[in-house]
């Protein structure tokens, strides 16, 4: 069977969760939230969200508190990176 | 059918114009350059008059011209483009990303020589270079030719999806005035629907497109099977094979429609009973025919087979063309370096396997605006006759008619 | 009247010649001959620079796309470009040198054995107020010339291809210079 039957004549596809594939087998390291420091968690409402904006992956929700879909999360560090609280931290894969 | 229309006298970048106002192109981005320049101008002036409703991006170079073009066609506007030489090659990249990305964006070539050293006149080295950027290639003879193909280019490069670049000579076209018929907007407008993309930017619908694609095929988030790199590209090559007949029927219907047909991939002049053909393509078919009238004087069965499309390359019309020739000359404003005339290798690559067995001539001549005379031509021909020999089919490297 | 002109114009950057080549095109197209071409030299123009253009008329479409070798009309904006061979140059026997000039034909000192025409263009230009940046415009004017000598076009055809280049009132100025030029040229047959 040939991909034609995907009717495309360039490259194309829809955004969707896991279009890019399964991103979190990528992750050597992976984020945690210290919700002492996260603003959002602290304040308990809408806030900052540096980190879902940041995150090249659009694994990390803008909800309160913040969530990251660890499925996908492909453990870049960015989010860390980008904290202004010092929130996140990275810890290494078992 | 008698011509409809009004018959105005046009310089070759005029009548470029006019095509695109005909063709009610919807986004115009250009860079100018000589002897590109007047098409953008008048261009600009159309818009800025409120006669051409359309948007015109100034842009900073060439490349983003395109890139403006491809953009503008992936959300479903129809796209003008122009340029020549260095501003052509500038383009590279995104020639390939038009192609690749299957965008009818739409781009007149007026045809330059490349530098070192400068020189702003006519050849066609600029569009050659770009042959294999999976672009439909057609060449005008005359003025006439560079309206009719633009309108016909946008319904071709719409229905094929593929881009298409309408080439004519710098300055022996672009820059010289001859009676161009134009056609009314009413039977434009019938011959030539409004774009329809196969792409559409959409925010309530958003799609990816051209993407990182691996080498394989993949099965995307919804579970179907898509291209990898390699099967868009067979694509692509297929789009180009089987544009011919849209091409052809293009051609046929603008005859139709307008009484001046184009349902060839070549231009024939007397080949009936040739056994010598002149082989040339843009403006030089016009003088090749002033030559072959000159030798027919002198008693040689001499025809002239112009090549109007060259990408697609009409293989199977080249050869039918030639079924009867004994000898062919090719003319080529163009050189592959360390090779031949590019034209000339077509030819012989659609030739292969052939019946035909013709003694074949090349001659690289007009580059950079060297001036080419059907007496320069008839020499040529003449010479090929002389040295025209059963064991001496074909010759390594082509001979330059030039004062080296 | 033939059936097939070969036109070259020669002048100076910025005097028009390119303009003329194309204004002829047209008469010439409505005096009903299909085949016209009307093209500049090709290349860089500069202001006061030498410069040529072509006009080819014809009964049917012009398919000579080459520079014109063997002209039978030869028109000289200036005529100070005489001293250049190349202005002369291939001019046909029997055909016509037209030049811009107070002097008769036969005080041009030109050889060849081709016909001359003068007139003083300038001096009709000038005297109209046909000036443009400090140049007198002497383009149309000496289309005037061109018809009394070649009669390959007739002026009513030359009238309506100014008339649809100009203004109206640049179109009455450029008219009567065509008119009185027309008037004053000299013609030598020599060919
Ligand atoms: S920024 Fe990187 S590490 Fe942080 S959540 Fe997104 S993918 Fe994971
Ligand atoms: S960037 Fe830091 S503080 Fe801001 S929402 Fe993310 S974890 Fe909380």
């Amino acid at each position: 069977m040939g991909t034609r039957d995907c009717q495309h004549i360039c490259a194309e596809s829809s955004p969707a969760i896991g279009e890019a594939g399964k991103t979190g087998e990528w992750r050597d390291s992976f984020p945690v939230i210290d919700p002492e420091k996260c603003v959002v968690a602290r304040q308990n409402k809408p806030a900052c969200f540096l980190c879902w904006l940041y995150c090249p992956d659009a694994v990390i929700t803008k909800t309160v508190p913040i969530q990251i879909d660890m499925e996908y999360c492909k453990g870049c560090g960015i989010c860390a990176q980008i904290c202004p609280a010092h929130a996140i931290s990275m810890i290494r894969e078992q | 059918m008698a011509e409809k229309g009004s018959t105005r006298i046009l310089d070759g970048n005029n009548a470029a114009a006019q095509g695109a106002k005909l063709s009610r192109v919807q986004v115009i981005a250009a860079y100018p350059i000589t002897p590109q320049s007047p098409v953008t101008e008048k261009l600009s002036e159309f818009v800025e008059k409120g006669e051409l409703d359309a948007q015109y991006v100034a842009v900073e170079s060439e490349h983003s011209a395109l890139a403006v073009c491809t953009s503008a066609s992936t959300v479903g506007a129809r796209a003008f483009t122009a340029s020549s030489s260095h501003g052509l090659a500038y383009m590279h990249e995104m020639l390939h990303w038009a192609a690749g990305a299957r965008l009818p964006v739409f781009l007149a070539c007026v045809n330059r020589a490349i530098g070192a050293p400068w020189n702003v006149l006519n050849d066609q080295q600029d569009s050659i270079s770009q042959r294999d950027t999976g672009w439909i290639q057609i060449y005008a003879r005359n003025n006439q030719e560079i309206l009719d193909s633009i309108i016909q280019a946008y319904r071709i490069a719409e229905s094929v999806y593929v881009p298409v670049m309408v080439c004519y000579d710098g300055f022996v076209l672009s820059h010289t005035e001859m009676p161009v018929n134009l056609p009314s907007q009413e039977d434009v407008d019938r011959f030539l629907p409004p774009y329809k993309p196969h792409t559409i930017l959409d925010p309530a619908n958003p799609r990816n497109y051209n993407l990182v694609t691996f080498a394989n095929p993949r099965v995307n988030a919804e579970g179907v099977l898509c291209h990898g790199y390699m099967e868009l590209r067979y694509l692509l090559q297929e789009a180009l094979q089987n544009s011919r007949e849209t091409i052809i029927k293009v051609g046929q219907e603008f005859g139709e429609a307008f009484g001046r047909t184009y349902s060839s991939t070549l231009w024939a002049n007397r080949l009936d009973d040739a056994n010598t053909v002149i082989v040339a393509m843009g403006s030089l078919v016009m003088e090749a025919t002033v030559a072959a009238d000159i030798l027919r004087e002198a008693g040689h069965k001499v025809g002239v087979l112009g090549l109007r499309v060259f990408r697609p390359f009409p293989k199977a019309d080249v050869v039918k063309a030639l079924e009867k020739s004994r000898l062919i000359v090719v003319f080529d404003k163009n050189i592959s370096y360390g090779l031949e005339g590019a034209t000339c290798s077509e030819i012989k690559s659609a030739l292969y396997g052939s019946s035909v067995r013709a003694v074949i001539r090349n001659f690289i001549v007009g580059l950079g605006g060297r001036d080419v005379k059907a007496r320069e031509l008839v020499d040529a021909v003449n010479r090929s006759l002389l040295s025209a020999k059963e064991d001496d089919l074909t010759r390594e490297y082509p001979e330059w008619i030039c004062a080296i | 009247m033939q059936d097939y002109y070969e036109i070259r114009w020669h002048g100076r950057g910025g005097q028009g010649a390119i303009t003329a080549a194309k204004i002829l095109a047209q008469a010439a197209y409505l005096e009903g001959y299909q085949g016209v071409t009307a093209a500049p030299s090709f290349g860089a123009e500069r202001r006061g620079a030498p410069i040529s253009a072509s006009t080819r008329i014809g009964r049917q479409t012009i398919m000579v796309v080459s520079q014109i070798e063997n002209p039978n009309v030869v028109v000289v904006l200036d005529h100070t470009l005489l001293k250049y061979d190349e202005v002369t140059s291939g001019l046909i026997r029997g055909g016509w040198l037209i030049v811009n000039s107070w002097r008769h034909p036969k005080e041009l000192d030109v050889p060849g054995d081709f016909n001359i025409a003068t007139a003083d263009a300038t001096r009709v230009c000038s005297d109209l107020g046909l000036v443009v940046a400090g140049v007198t415009v002497v383009n149309t004017a000496i289309l005037g010339s061109f018809v009394r000598a070649t009669e390959a076009v007739s002026m009513s055809n030359i009238e309506k291809a100014i008339r649809g280049r100009f203004s109206d009132s640049q179109a009455g100025i450029n008219l009567a210079a065509i008119a009185q030029t027309y008037e004053m040229t000299r013609l030598e047959r020599r060919g």
